[in-house]
């Protein structure tokens, strides 16, 4: 840079009689120097329009690729107008420079501009992706199914050390945020619902109100979005690197599907891990209630009767049966985003936000099934 | 095994692509037991679409591939399994399990599909990686290595079965000179000494020149061979120009820039 603001480039511009323009170039032509100087040169060259142009590069005493690229430019512009140009006192360095290019060869393409679609096309394209999308995921769920149940069948072809490794990664290193999260949600609920109740001197029934939302919602529910965030979205990453570094096509063609190899060892350990989870959640989440009815001088064996009253264990079982159909499915949408990871820097990323998000529309989609069919059958 | 005097592998009239894209149209040839072939061409002319096709990774559009006398193409579930295991094949970024050390990435086949007892198991892994020079670096992990150990550990994993073919893609890439030779002397003993054919994706020249015994030259805008044979009666006698350009780069004055 310092280079640039002691040595300048200049350009004068003169018309003889004959028409023809003569560009005299001086100085250091680099891309620090030559912006001015491209524009004005140019400048001279439309509004002179001329049959000849002769560019006096005698005064030049350094000339780079950006300088090369002006009278390159000049040329190009010379010669779409079927009109003459000409470099004369070029040094031989840089006019060796100037002879590594073609001039008519330089004008770039034209990006590939994606056909823009009309709002019908549109909806239409988004509309089969997501169909594409959805049978997909019906397809893996079902081969996924099958590999459960052949993995159920003949239990000593399923990978147990890595099964275990996974259920430890999913499951118990997750421990500490279920807890954290559960007894907060139970704290968070506990002073929601008191503020209100102890309006009509109800606070006793703060109990009944947190042990019914945990055991029966809030429980599954929580549980697997954060199963998604934590460890869908590493199945995702673990299999979408090993998509990218082909190690899913070296499986394959050692006969090792990957779906017996890396998914059934994954959903085992989340199914199994989910209902254990869902239960330390909605344990601390009492907790945390318990801490409210504390603090409102309700005496612990009245919130323990309370809550045992107020639940059943149907509301438990209910719970942990969705916390284990939230748990294939996270699992699920987890390795199939992984093992349909794409080649280049974001896929990997890309597949990782796909696993999450799909992981929490399938659970929103779940839970509703799930309080239909309870709603219905009385549960 | 129907033809097993002669050709280990058969293409017949193979055409590949992704999606609508033909890369590859009509391709066919043959490779004998033991031979050396090298897929060759520039960047992009769909040499590794056809290994992956070659491999079963991806489905032709239309077409055959025998493997010891099996379509490869149309065999599935038990069928499939048998071939596979005459195959071993290695990736261009060498796919080697990240998490497993080279004794176990070379073993785990060897589990999956024997019932050899741990220690023969652990034996013959190490043989293996003896085979490529590695029996040292059995218990390194595969980021510990150099690329062209991991091009080798990749070999030894590939053969972890004995299988009877090789694909390697791009093995010599990236590769120092030394290392180079190492692995096409490698590729030539194995040939020569247990008959294992080679099917090999690579541009490099050569190392095509040394280690093939034949080599198709794939061509972008054909989409097929435009030539296929000896590498070095095709150097010095072929009169096609592509074919030329490929071996003699520098002969024509437009490439020399």
């Amino acid at each position: 840079m310092a280079t640039s603001a002691e040595q300048q480039a200049d350009v004068s511009t003169a018309v003889s009689e004959d028409g023809v323009l003569t560009l005299t170039l001086s100085g250091r032509l680099d891309a620090h120097t030559i912006g001015r100087l491209w524009r004005s040169a140019t400048l001279a060259l439309d509004r002179t329009r001329p049959e000849k142009v002769v560019v006096d590069a005698s005064g030049v005493d350094y000339c780079d690729g950006a300088g090369v690229g002006l009278l390159l430019e000049l040329q190009r512009r010379q010669r779409s107008r079927g009109a003459r140009f000409d470099i004369r006192g070029l040094a031989s360095e840089f006019q060796a420079l100037l002879e590594q290019f073609d001039a008519g060869r330089l004008a770039a393409p034209r990006p590939r501009k994606r056909a823009r679609m009309g709002l019908v096309d549109e909806v239409g394209f988004g509309g089969t992706k997501l169909w594409a999308d959805f049978y997909r995921l019906v397809a893996f769920v079902g081969e996924m199914t099958l590999a459960l149940v052949r993995a159920v069948l003949h239990p000593r072809q399923v990978r147990w050390k890595d099964t275990f490794i996974m259920a430890e990664k999913v499951g118990v290193n997750a421990l500490p945020i279920i807890i954290l999260i559960g007894g907060l949600m139970g704290l968070i609920l506990g002073f929601q619902s008191a503020m209100t109740l102890r309006d009509f001197g109800a606070e006793v029934f703060v109990a009944n109100l947190i042990a019914v939302s945990l055991f029966r919602e809030l429980g599954p529910l929580i549980t697997a979005i954060i199963l998604t965030g934590r460890s869908g979205s590493a199945f995702a990453a673990e299999l979408g690197t090993m998509t990218v570094t082909e190690e899913i096509d070296a499986l394959t063609t050692m006969g090792l599907e990957p779906m017996r190899f890396l998914v059934v060892p994954r959903v085992i350990a989340a199914v199994v891990m989910m209902p254990f989870l869902t239960i330390f959640f909605n344990f601390f989440g009492l907790l945390g209630g318990g801490l409210v009815m504390a603090w409102l001088n309700v005496p612990p064996v009245t919130y323990v009767n309370q809550v045992i009253s107020a639940v059943d264990a149907t509301d438990l079982l209910g719970g942990l049966l969705k916390a284990f159909v939230l748990g294939i499915l996270v699992a699920a949408v987890g390795c199939l985003r992984g093992l349909q990871t794409t080649t280049g820097p974001t896929a990997v990323g890309d597949s990782t936000t796909g696993a999450v998000v799909s992981g929490i529309v399938l659970i929103a989609v779940a839970d509703a099934a799930f309080a239909i069919v309870y709603y219905s059958l009385g549960i | 095994m129907a033809d097993q005097s002669k050709a280990m592998i058969r293409v017949e009239n193979l055409t590949a692509g992704y999606g609508d894209e033909v890369i590859i149209e009509d391709v066919s040839f043959e490779v004998a037991r033991g031979e050396v072939f090298v897929i060759a061409g520039s960047s992009g002319v769909g040499k590794s679409t056809l290994l992956k096709h070659m491999i079963g990774l991806h489905r032709p559009l239309s077409g055959k591939v025998f493997i010891g006398g099996e379509d490869m193409v149309a065999a599935e579930g038990e069928d499939r399994l048998r071939i596979l295991s005459q195959i071993g094949v290695t990736y261009q970024m060498d796919a080697l399990f990240g998490s497993m050390s080279l004794l176990e990435n070379v073993r785990l086949a060897l589990q999956e599909f024997t019932d050899l007892p741990t220690e023969a198991m652990e034996l013959i892994a190490v043989m293996k990686l003896q085979l490529v020079g590695l029996e040292a670096a059995a218990n390194m992990m595969p980021s510990e290595l150099s690329g062209g150990m991991r091009k080798r550990a990749a070999i030894a994993r590939a053969m972890a079965l004995d299988p009877q073919v090789l694909f390697l893609d791009e093995p010599w890439r990236g590769l120092d000179p030394i290392t180079t030779a190492g692995l096409e002397d490698l590729i030539l003993r194995l040939a020569h000494n247990l008959e294992i054919t080679f099917v090999i994706v690579s541009h490099e020249l050569s190392s095509i020149l040394t280690a093939a015994d034949r080599v198709g030259l794939l061509d972008a805008e054909l989409k097929n061979f435009v030539a296929v044979g000896d590498p070095r009666q095709l150097k010095e006698s072929s009169a096609d120009a592509r074919v030329q350009r490929f071996f003699n780069p520098r002969s024509k004055p437009d490439a020399a820039a």
